[in-house]
């Protein structure tokens, strides 16, 4: 729990971070800069960051633009997400092998141990993304052990937002844009740049943050800073770029499966997978064999699938789910309704991915404004 | 009925073409030799001038059809094949070549050629579909070996190939590419073409062209709009969908809409 008071770390002293988590054995993993785009990817050094970029974002647009100060966290949430470290795109999970007496023997194939990983600059959507995914893999009888394996080997790195993207709406959805104690991180960040200054006042939020920030050359946060880092934060949650009013949308999807909205946005729907794809609590995989030539090797791989494809639903004489209609209610109510029902949380954690990166710009925001700003349907006993 | 010593024969046959995708095969270095340990290969042009009789366990064709003679003979092709498997753009659409379909051929003819009246041609290039059962069609321009490999032995082995017939963007995102539409506003048709090539353009930052022709469920109505919103002059729009594939139904369709 974040009970200290929190500390200021300097800009120029921002290595030292990087240097005592490589030196506790973390890959860290960050942002940085590729083909225009923040994605992320291993960080040797802080200048690896996009240092000084920014980001603009409206549905199907994404652009970087370059900002009038040197933040090294200026901007938001790009195309990728970090589930691709946790819930791998492509992940072999079973070698088969025919002996010399033709007999099978099976072994892992995830047998490699993970990397120890340290996510730096994990905004608060992403923390709650993140304990979204924990709850999809690591409880129940479908607890997922690759999963499990690499998420239990994670330092996380929070960043509190100083500003808020074109389709941004995490204070709609209450999962920022605040790091807070709410999603469990090992470490939470805040920058700021005000007067000739750059720092970041820096909490630890568990037992390793606590050391590890007490390797760091900090020194105690003024008032002055940390209200200068709180005042950055309201200003981003007072500038959305997006809102969704989430209040009572679980019902309002499940009450109207047969809005005509659903036709209207299946006419727009490209089913090209995007949207699940970019999304980081989406899950879904499908199951891959391959053998070789001579048959006796085999391998099964699990890659990300997705809710829009038809093989997604295929079963004997097709997909179930043949309209881009229904793929597109299925993904929505899922993500903002039956979530609820399977997970005990809303599946959306209001990141905009699914809207910038839709080539097409649909948004969900309006998908829903759309549905709940309509006539209330006619109730079937009243026809 | 064939000994169990006996190898099951492969034929490779080509149609009007420009070859590319048998080179695939060709191309299939680490992999031929098992394949040719698995298989007999009975008649492939461009490997082996060696020749063996039908009938053939599998037959790989490649190219369009675009005379009578042709027509006729991949009649005979099939007659003598158990299963049969297009190969490329041409074979499951027609290939560039049937640009022409839009067009007076023998106007063509006569502005190309000195003496247009040797030739025999027909109107169209279609696709071998149009003309005999096809047991399956594997895309692209050219087709990729890997997928090739993975249908011979789906094949051989007579189960169902893995070959997904969804987006080239989720190829984009497993692979971790940027998209180019969003990020750079490239006019791109992975959203409506079908995956398979492992997403290479846009991992060089090119928008998709569409090799691999229309994917599940196209929406290339909405795509368009999307590009005509982006500046993109309709007479561009029409050229995207009328190329490799442009004679498969929904590209034809969609660029004929914008064909002013």
């Amino acid at each position: 729990m974040t009970t200290e008071a929190p500390v200021l770390l300097s800009r120029e002293h921002f290595d030292a971070l990087l240097a005592a988590l490589a030196k506790r054995g973390y890959t860290v993993v960050g942002p940085t800069v590729r083909d225009g785009t923040i994605v992320y990817d291993e960080i040797g050094r802080p200048e690896e960051l996009p240092v000084g970029w920014t980001d603009e974002q409206e549905g199907g647009h994404y652009r970087l633009k370059r900002r009038e100060d040197e933040a090294l966290f200026g901007y938001v949430v790009g195309p990728q997400s970090w589930k691709k470290y946790l819930h791998p795109p492509r992940l072999r999970l079973v070698k088969a092998e025919r002996d010399g007496d033709g007999a099978l023997v099976f072994t892992d194939g995830d047998e490699a141990e993970p990397p120890r990983y340290a996510f730096l600059g994990m905004r608060s959507c992403e923390l709650h993304a993140m304990t979204i995914q924990d709850r999809v893999f690591l409880g129940g009888a479908a607890a997922d052990s690759h999963y499990e394996r690499r998420r239990k080997r994670v330092f996380s790195i929070g960043v509190s937002c100083g500003e808020a993207g074109g389709t941004c709406f995490c204070a709609s959805m209450n999962t920022g844009p605040a790091v807070t104690d709410r999603t469990p991180h090992d470490l939470a960040l805040t920058e700021v740049i005000d007067s000739g200054r750059h720092f970041f006042v820096v909490a630890a939020g568990s037992d390793e943050g606590r050391e590890v920030l007490a390797e760091l050359p900090v020194t105690p946060a003024g008032d002055g800073d940390v209200a200068a880092a709180k005042e950055r934060v309201d200003r981003a949650a007072a500038s959305m770029g997006r809102s969704l009013n989430a209040e009572g949308v679980r019902e309002l999807l499940r009450e109207n499966l047969e809005h005509p909205r659903w036709d209207d946005v299946a006419q727009r729907c490209l089913t090209c997978a995007n949207c699940t794809m970019v999304c980081p609590t989406c899950f879904c995989t499908t199951v891959e064999d391959v053998t070789d030539l001579t048959g006796d090797h085999a391998e099964r791989w699990r890659r990300w699938d997705s809710c829009f494809t038809m093989d997604f639903t295929w079963m004997h004489g097709g997909g179930a789910r043949q309209s881009a209609k229904s793929r597109y209610r299925q993904w929505l109510t899922h993500k903002l309704s039956t979530w609820h029902d399977q997970f005990d949380s809303s599946g959306c954690v209001g990141c905009g991915r699914c809207v910038s990166w839709c080539p097409v710009g649909i948004d969900l925001t309006e998908e829903i404004a759309a549905i709940r700003d309509s006539e209330p349907p006619a109730q079937p006993d009243e026809s | 009925m064939s000994t169990a010593t006996e190898k099951p024969k492969l034929a490779v046959w080509k149609f009007a073409s420009c070859d590319g995708c048998q080179l695939s095969l060709l191309d299939c270095e680490d992999e031929l030799l098992a394949v040719a340990d698995a298989i007999e290969i009975a008649n492939f042009a461009e490997a082996t001038r060696r020749v063996v009789d039908g009938p053939y366990e599998l037959s790989l064709v490649e190219g369009s059809i675009t005379t009578a003679h042709d027509a006729e003979r991949i009649r005979q092709v099939r007659a003598q094949s158990k299963f049969l498997v297009t190969i490329g753009a041409c074979a499951t659409a027609g290939g560039i070549q049937a640009l022409r379909n839009w067009r007076d051929v023998a106007e063509m003819a006569s502005v190309v050629y000195a003496s247009p009246e040797v030739l025999e041609t027909l109107a169209t290039s279609t696709p071998i579909s149009d003309h005999v059962p096809v047991d399956f069609e594997l895309r692209g321009c050219p087709v990729n070996k890997k997928q090739l490999v993975e249908v011979v032995l789906a094949f051989l082995h007579r189960r169902k190939p893995l070959v997904s017939a969804h987006s080239v963007c989720l190829e984009c995102k497993l692979r971790g590419n940027p998209c180019v539409m969003v990020a750079h506003g490239a006019p791109c048709l992975g959203p409506v073409t079908q995956a398979g090539c492992g997403a290479i353009c846009p991992a060089y930052n090119r928008a998709c062209f569409g090799c691999y022709g229309p994917m599940e469920s196209p929406n290339t109505a909405a795509l368009s709009a999307q590009w005509s919103a982006m500046g993109v002059p309709d007479r561009d729009i029409m050229r995207a969908y009328r190329s490799y594939n442009g004679y498969a139904s929904p590209f034809r369709e969609e660029s004929d809409k914008h064909d002013h």
